[in-house]
């Protein structure tokens, strides 16, 4: 706790938290790259938005870099083999989730020669249209490597086509024990400050704003010997503090500016991109290579060799720990699993789970780290209204989904809540504060679904009954227009007879 | 991978812990109470003592008694959340320091059985318990409860020794006069209804002190020492400064203002902070976590008011002193305060309607 801390402390000026960072030792490890697993697991929902499409064949040769499953929808990314190798089946593995199940896959058996396709670099991006570039990105399958997994092109074609004039690339890395970002900063700063120069012609956005926190002083320098030519390109260090990762958080602290709820960063002329996704950009359009690899810290008490490594997208989490070092005493005292950061991540229910694009940790916990405990009643201390970013009272949101009163925590903004974990982290009672928000985010949505569904069955019978009440009334309008007829003929005809009578009878007078 | 790793039950994140506790926050009060505490022994001797310690026993054994009549499986989990010993604690301090036994076990009935676990326990009661506890003796017993020692230090008499301590605790003995001493606020209010002017009355009356040679409750006289327990909450982040600045304010302003305009009926700003439980009210009874506001601006309208409510109750109320009643009446304001006092929530105006966009941003 520094002076300055105590000081905001006592100005109010507290929102989020000031966790141990923990990401020294790994983050001082030079980088290791992982090589080629024999069998890599590729989901084909590695992104948000739409699932991509297999299309290969089981049995079929790929080579290192090429399509096998293709976007779809709007929203969605392509998949690219990480390595050459056969197609193996295209089935259902366990899914980076913590619910455990599982998500269609295409596994790939690798043959070790890890061969590439033929890739259409470009020597001089800023000589491509944007929209071209946007293209490139898009078909290079690059998603934001932040952790949300966004698909990047859309991002960027969106940006310029909302005309934003700033482009804030996130180096934050605001989660504890995470270093993935950290580590290519220092080494690969100037691929960064070459991929943000990409991004910027891409977007249209006239000056990048790279916010890097203060905890990490070697990628600063790096990044600002990087930066020193490009006037367009700033470094600006920000005070680490979690969640400063967070979009809104971060854009508001490098730019002044409040993203309005309900809105995207893009109606204030801000794009924000993670520095990972700077180097896939770049990778993507210099060299037209496909994002299949990324970098992942593995950490924890329980790892023996704490560190980042280069791993392929699809390896399994196994795989890695074990290149990586290992679990101490063979994972004795392991209390819990988890992909992506201590605040946000999520727990797996094994390791056999497979590095998906956005997976930046792997880590291994002890009990002491977990601090898991059996929930003391709320005590009403605030604390979780202090830590909160975003302004709630998740105390009060909490109480009212206890009551299953959703709409009313909805009411007091359930719905601006960004799941950061602040809440539950500062709780004296350790209440599973973000447990409740997710579950009444998941009971509205299925409310939801529920509601859409009602809807859809009601019009469906609304409309059969229309179509039967149509039916009935043509039947009975014909009905009608045919007795009609008939009478008008029956008629017709009397009237005929009527006439033929009285010629007749004309007739034999006259005669 | 051991089976009991692999049937752990799935958690949402986050996966870390800050490490503070419920246990932890009440242990850091309580010793942020004890310097006062432990001056207040010395001020007041044994009984002071057996007060104390029979107030904080009663107040678990009544914890302990409610839990097992609910039938709550988590007895000792609940008593060591410290939540029941802090309520004794507070309550013994604002008692006078040599009532009867019987004054600790009522209070400690009334604080945990009607003032806590009958809302539901801990995290439920909307009144502060040692304050509710506090007020109804007051008002049932009037004639303890108002029966001040003056601090054995400026007495002329000796210090009881252990055993007439236990006997003067259990026995109810009528405290000989010469030990008595009114307090500033009682003196005040008795002297003004005589119809004597306070500057002549303060003449001859108790001086104010600031480390507590003055009567008064057993551990709200030694007002630099409770300042002391105060920072060191503020320091450890217990507390906020917004309650309790927000109290002495609302106590000050007024009484200044008053004295200003008429000095010989009202008592200065000094007399009012330095009297009865202000300091104590201020830093250990109005940042009571449960009972209070959760944002910054409720518990500076919280505390304003408990200080404005306190200087009326004291300068034109039938008691001389109002801490307690002023706490309890703005506790039933706290769910309103709450109601209306909200943060506003990022990209939302106060209302709750998204910031406007602006154009050419």
């Amino acid at each position: 706790m520094g002076f300055m801390n105590l000081f905001k402390h006592f100005l109010g000026d507290d929102w989020g938290v000031h966790p141990d960072d923990r990401k020294r030792p790994a983050a001082d490890r030079p980088l290791r790259v992982m090589p080629v697993p024999e069998k890599l697991y590729l989901p084909l929902q590695q992104h948000l938005g739409g699932p991509a499409r297999p299309v290969v064949l089981v049995g079929q040769q790929v080579k290192k870099g090429e399509l096998i499953a293709e976007a779809q929808g709007m929203i969605s990314a392509p998949i690219h083999a990480p390595t050459s190798g056969t197609i193996a089946a295209v089935t259902d593995i366990t899914a980076p989730h913590p619910s455990g199940l599982t998500l269609p896959a295409i596994i790939l058996a690798a043959d070790g020669r890890d061969e590439w396709i033929d890739c259409q670099g470009c020597a001089d991006p800023f000589a491509l249209d944007p929209v071209e570039i946007g293209k490139r990105v898009a078909a290079a399958g690059v998603v934001g490597l932040g952790g949300a997994a966004f698909p990047s092109a859309v991002k960027l074609t969106g940006a310029a086509r909302s005309k934003v004039k700033t482009l804030v690339i996130n180096g934050g890395e605001c989660e504890p024990y995470l270093s993935c970002d950290d580590r290519q900063m220092r080494d690969r700063a100037a691929d960064i400050v070459d991929g943000i120069r990409i991004m910027l012609h891409a977007t249209g956005a006239r000056e990048a704003l790279v916010g890097i926190e203060d905890n990490k002083p070697e990628a600063i320098v790096a990044m600002q010997a990087a930066a020193a030519a490009v006037p367009e390109v700033h470094i600006r260090p920000v005070p680490a503090r979690y969640p400063m990762g967070s979009e809104k958080q971060l854009v508001q602290v490098l730019t002044g500016k409040e993203v309005a709820a309900e809105s995207r960063t893009f109606d204030i002329g801000i794009v924000v991109h993670n520095v990972g996704t700077a180097l896939a950009v770049r990778a993507a359009i210099r060299d037209g290579r496909p994002l299949i690899s990324r970098v992942v810290t593995v950490n924890g008490n329980c790892a023996n060799d704490p560190g980042n490594v280069e791993v392929l997208v699809g390896t399994l989490a196994e795989e890695v720990i074990a290149f990586a070092g290992g679990l101490k005493g063979d994972g004795i005292g392991l209390a819990r699993r988890v992909m992506g950061g201590p605040m946000m991540g999520m727990q797996i229910p094994h390791w056999r789970v497979p590095v998906v694009k956005g997976t930046s940790g792997i880590l291994a916990f002890d009990a002491q780290e977990v601090a898991a405990q059996e929930p003391d009643p709320c005590i009403r201390c605030g604390s979780c209204v202090k830590a909160c970013p975003m302004g709630l009272l998740p105390l009060e949101m909490s109480a009212r989904i206890r009551n299953s009163a959703y709409d009313e925590a909805v009411g007091i903004g359930l719905k601006d809540c960004i799941a950061c974990g602040c809440c539950a982290y500062v709780c004296p009672s350790k209440i599973p504060l973000v447990q409740y928000f997710v579950h009444a985010k998941g009971e509205l949505a299925a409310q939801d679904r529920n509601k859409l569904r009602n809807d859809a069955t009601k019009k469906l019978a609304q409309q059969r009954q229309e179509r039967l009440d149509r039916e009935a009334r043509e039947k009975a309008e014909a009905a009608a227009k045919r007795k009609a007829e008939r009478e008008a003929a029956a008629a017709a005809k009397a009237a005929a007879e009527a006439a033929a009578k009285q010629a007749t009878e004309t007739e034999g007078e006259s005669a | 991978m051991t089976p009991a790793t692999l049937t752990a039950q799935t958690v949402a994140s986050p996966h870390a812990h800050g490490g503070n506790s419920v246990s932890r926050t009440m242990f850091r009060v309580q010793l942020a109470l004890l310097p006062a505490t432990l001056y207040g022994f010395w001020l007041y001797g044994w009984p002071a003592f057996f007060l104390w310690a029979l107030t904080i026993l009663s107040c678990v054994a009544f914890e302990v008694l409610s839990l097992k009549l609910m039938g709550t499986p988590r007895v000792k989990a609940t008593l060591f959340d410290g939540s029941a010993v802090l309520t004794g604690w507070l309550l013994a301090m604002t008692l006078p320091p040599w009532a009867p036994w019987w004054v600790a076990v009522v209070g400690g009935f009334i604080a945990i059985v009607i003032g806590k676990q009958v809302f539901g326990g801990l995290g439920q009661n909307v009144f502060n318990p040692a304050m509710v506890a506090r007020v109804a003796l007051l008002v049932s017993f009037p004639l303890p409860l108002t029966l001040w020692v003056a601090p054995l230090p400026m007495s002329t008499l000796p210090t009881p020794d252990f055993v007439s301590s236990l006997r003067i605790f259990l026995t109810s003995l009528p405290v000989p006069d010469a030990m008595t001493s009114a307090t500033l606020l009682g003196h005040a209010k008795t002297e003004l209804a005589r119809g004597i002017d306070l500057a002549t009355a303060l003449h001859a009356g108790p001086d104010l002190s600031w480390i507590g040679m003055r009567a008064g409750s057993f551990g709200e006289s030694a007002a630099i020492l409770i300042l002391c327990g105060g920072l060191y909450l503020l320091i450890t982040r217990v507390i906020t400064w917004h309650a309790p600045l927000a109290v002495l304010a609302g106590v000050a302003i007024p009484a200044a203002i008053a004295h200003a305009v008429d000095p010989g009926r009202f008592l200065s700003a000094e007399a009012h902070l330095l009297s009865g439980a202000l300091m104590l009210g201020a830093f250990f009874i109005a940042t009571d976590y449960v009972t209070s506001p959760n944002t910054t601006t409720g518990q500076i309208i919280f505390g304003l008011g408990i200080g404005l409510l306190t200087w009326v109750i004291r300068s034109f109320g039938g008691y001389p002193e109002g801490v307690a009643f002023a706490v309890l009446l703005m506790n039933a304001m706290t769910p309103v305060i709450d109601r209306f006092c909200k943060p506003r929530i990022l990209g939302r105006d106060r209302k709750g309607k998204p910031l406007d966009i602006p154009e050419n941003a």
